[in-house]
């Protein structure tokens, strides 16, 4: 008996330090989500409510005012177009390159390893250095892609396009840009989709009498659904919420024709100290990224290739 | 229908190793069931991929109805393949997957029916339809893999060990089924196994591999009873040949060939036993002796028996009859030529 005693005291004793060890490892994510996410998403709440500006005490509860008038403002109604725009653009061109960048980098070739080192490069170099090389790339003045394009006659040195100073072309720029940083990431979303698939299955597609392109539409991008819906959850999380490469490149211009919901909270509510505005703005975003949360949660435990 | 054919077929995957398959001539008949038997790692299922054209020949030359078709796609060779995986796609129901091939080689679409149903009839799995592979047993996935393969008529037949994700009991009538399917259908059918009891039961004629190279190529009944070197000797039949060595030969004879000396007096070779192990399998007997003396005296004789009465340490003598001692050359292990015993 004594000897069976003993084991279970251990286990008991091994059980309570266990669960102090997992509190003391999960406390650090508990108190950074609820420090750096919960009490700043609280106050935004608290906020968007009232009529706090930046500088001058004593908030008063205003209800739907601030809403109101955001609403009212051509500028972010122009901010909700353009954040729709810039996420969905950014997201088809991210999808398409990853799905073609996934399947060359699948096969063994010579020098794949750099290849696949080259395009991850972005997505771990910092931000802003990225967008800062992007700004210098297509400056007004010094664009070397302006320079390539007088070089090869495609455009004329006086009339070269401003690709930060058009309204539409600052638009692409920068829905560019942003499909450059974002591609890595979805690429080796991809690239693990596509290598669980069973190397039968293509083979079984080719013998049975289908080509590269019926193979691709009808085997392996079906087959890589459940993965492409979660590269394609998070991009558009990452998109919706960004600013970076809108604030570094165009600052929302030239008149709020590259504003996005982000940028636009960010300019209103810390730079032009309304704080209930700016806070007002960024809760629009909520709900559909609510949405698409849940939506990702689902499909993430669906996200198994079979 | 066409025949296959390999013209010194060699499959090197990493140069200045041994190639997977070294040199391998061979030529089906028509509308022949041939088998590729050889242990994991022979380069049977490597053969058969370079004939799908899966996979591109080192050197030499495959033939399919007379035709080279070593530059030809999988799709241009128009040959079915059944996986041993079955390689199922597993987002298409049943129907689209038997379908697909179809679809593939843009036969029209108002025939798809009627060729699906006909293909599924054939293997009794009308009734699944509708249903996704993972809603599948092991057993109808393998006959949606045989009704994918043969539903657009192919000219030859591919199967890369169908059976073997199959238990016992299931394996042995989706032998039969095969069997019978391929002398309804008549298709040239080429059959990968590691499986000796397949390969001997299903096929018109078995080519043993062993290390990429062919070791042998002929009817069940001549590899077993004229086996042309040790391996197939010992790789065909459970439990093996007997090997024994004599001089400069070694003489091979089947456990079912060894009997007591009361029921062969004239037998060419008598070995006295000391019976070491005895296992009842219901039917027979498998006897285990060592041979008395000098004569081999680390090797374990096996005997197959329908009936035995022996206990184990005690002595007993065999013999096997002159007609069914095989000859082997010691140093090539080919066969040689039957000559007369040195033992006394």
């Amino acid at each position: 008996m004594a000897v069976t005693g003993a084991p279970r005291a251990r286990k008991r004793g091994k059980r309570s330090s266990g669960f102090g060890l997992g509190v003391a490892m999960f406390l650090p994510a508990v108190v950074y989500v609820l420090l750096l996410v919960a009490v700043p998403f609280g106050m935004a709440f608290f906020y968007a409510f009232s009529d706090a500006r930046i500088g001058s005490g004593g908030e008063h509860f205003v209800g739907f005012d601030n809403f109101a008038s955001v609403l009212e403002n051509p500028t972010f109604r122009k901010a909700l177009g353009n954040s729709f725009i810039f996420t969905i653009s950014s997201q088809v061109l991210v999808l398409i390159g990853s799905t073609a960048l996934a399947l060359a980098l699948k096969d063994k070739f010579r020098g794949r390893g750099f290849v696949r080192f080259l395009i991850l490069l972005p997505w771990v170099a910092p931000i802003s250095l990225g967008a800062i090389g992007w700004k210098w790339i297509l400056d007004s003045i010094y664009s070397v892609v302006n320079w390539v394009l007088i070089a090869v006659h495609l455009v004329k040195p006086f009339d070269k396009p401003m690709w930060l100073g058009q309204p539409s072309l600052a638009m692409i720029s920068v829905i560019v840009v942003h499909t450059w940083r974002l591609l890595p990431f979805s690429t080796v979303i991809l690239l693990a989709g596509l290598t669980a698939i069973p190397r039968d299955i293509p083979e079984a597609a080719a013998v049975d009498g289908a080509g590269f392109w019926r193979t691709l539409f009808e085997i392996t991008l079906p087959m890589l659904r459940p993965i492409l819906n979660v590269a394609m959850l998070f991009g558009i999380v990452f998109t919706f919420t960004d600013m970076i490469v809108v604030y570094v490149l165009t600052a929302g211009g030239p008149y709020d024709s590259t504003q996005v919901l982000p940028s636009l909270a960010f300019f209103t509510g810390i730079q032009g100290s309304d704080l209930a505005a700016g806070a007002a703005i960024s809760l629009f975003l909520v709900p559909l990224l609510v949405i698409v949360a849940l939506l990702m949660l689902r499909v993430a435990h669906r996200a198994e290739v079979t | 229908m066409a025949i296959v054919e390999t013209r010194a077929v060699t499959k090197v995957f990493k140069a200045g190793t041994l190639g997977a398959v070294n040199d391998v001539d061979l030529r089906t008949e028509e509308g022949e069931f041939l088998v590729f038997l050889g242990p994991s790692g022979s380069g049977k299922t490597t053969l058969l991929r370079m004939i799908a054209g899966l996979e591109v020949p080192t050197s030499g030359e495959i033939l399919i109805g007379g035709e080279v078709v070593n530059d030809l796609t999988p799709r241009e060779r128009r040959i079915a393949m059944v996986f041993q995986s079955y390689a199922l796609y597993p987002h298409l129901s049943v129907y689209k997957n038997i379908a697909f091939p179809l679809k593939a080689q843009a036969v029209p679409k108002d025939q798809h029916r009627k060729k699906v149903e006909w293909a599924a009839g054939l293997l009794g799995i009308g009734h699944l339809l509708e249903r996704k592979p993972r809603e599948l047993s092991g057993g109808e996935r393998q006959r949606v893999a045989v009704a994918r393969a043969i539903v657009r008529e192919p000219s030859v037949f591919l199967l890369d060990e169908p059976l073997s994700n199959l238990d016992a009991k299931l394996r042995a009538s989706a032998r039969a089924e095969l069997e019978q399917f391929h002398r309804r259908v008549g298709t040239t059918t080429i059959y990968v196994t590691h499986d000796q009891v397949e390969a001997m039961a299903m096929g018109d004629r078995v080519v043993v591999l062993h290390k990429g190279v062919v070791r042998q190529i002929g009817t069940p009944k001549q590899v077993y009873d004229d086996p042309a070197d040790t391996f197939v000797a010992t790789f065909l039949g459970s439990p093996p040949m007997n090997l024994l060595e004599n001089g400069g030969l070694i003489v091979g004879f089947r456990p079912e060939h060894v009997v007591p000396v009361a029921l062969a007096p004239s037998a060419a070779l008598k070995l006295e036993l000391k019976i070491h192990n005895v296992e009842y399998l219901g039917s027979e007997w498998i006897v285990y002796g060592k041979p008395e003396g000098d004569r081999a005296p680390d090797k374990m004789v096996i005997s197959r028996l329908p009936t035995a009465d022996l206990e184990i340490g005690t002595r007993h003598t065999f013999a096997v009859a002159e007609h069914h001692l095989r000859f082997f050359d010691k140093a090539t292990e080919k066969r040689a030529p039957a000559r007369a015993l040195s033992w006394p």
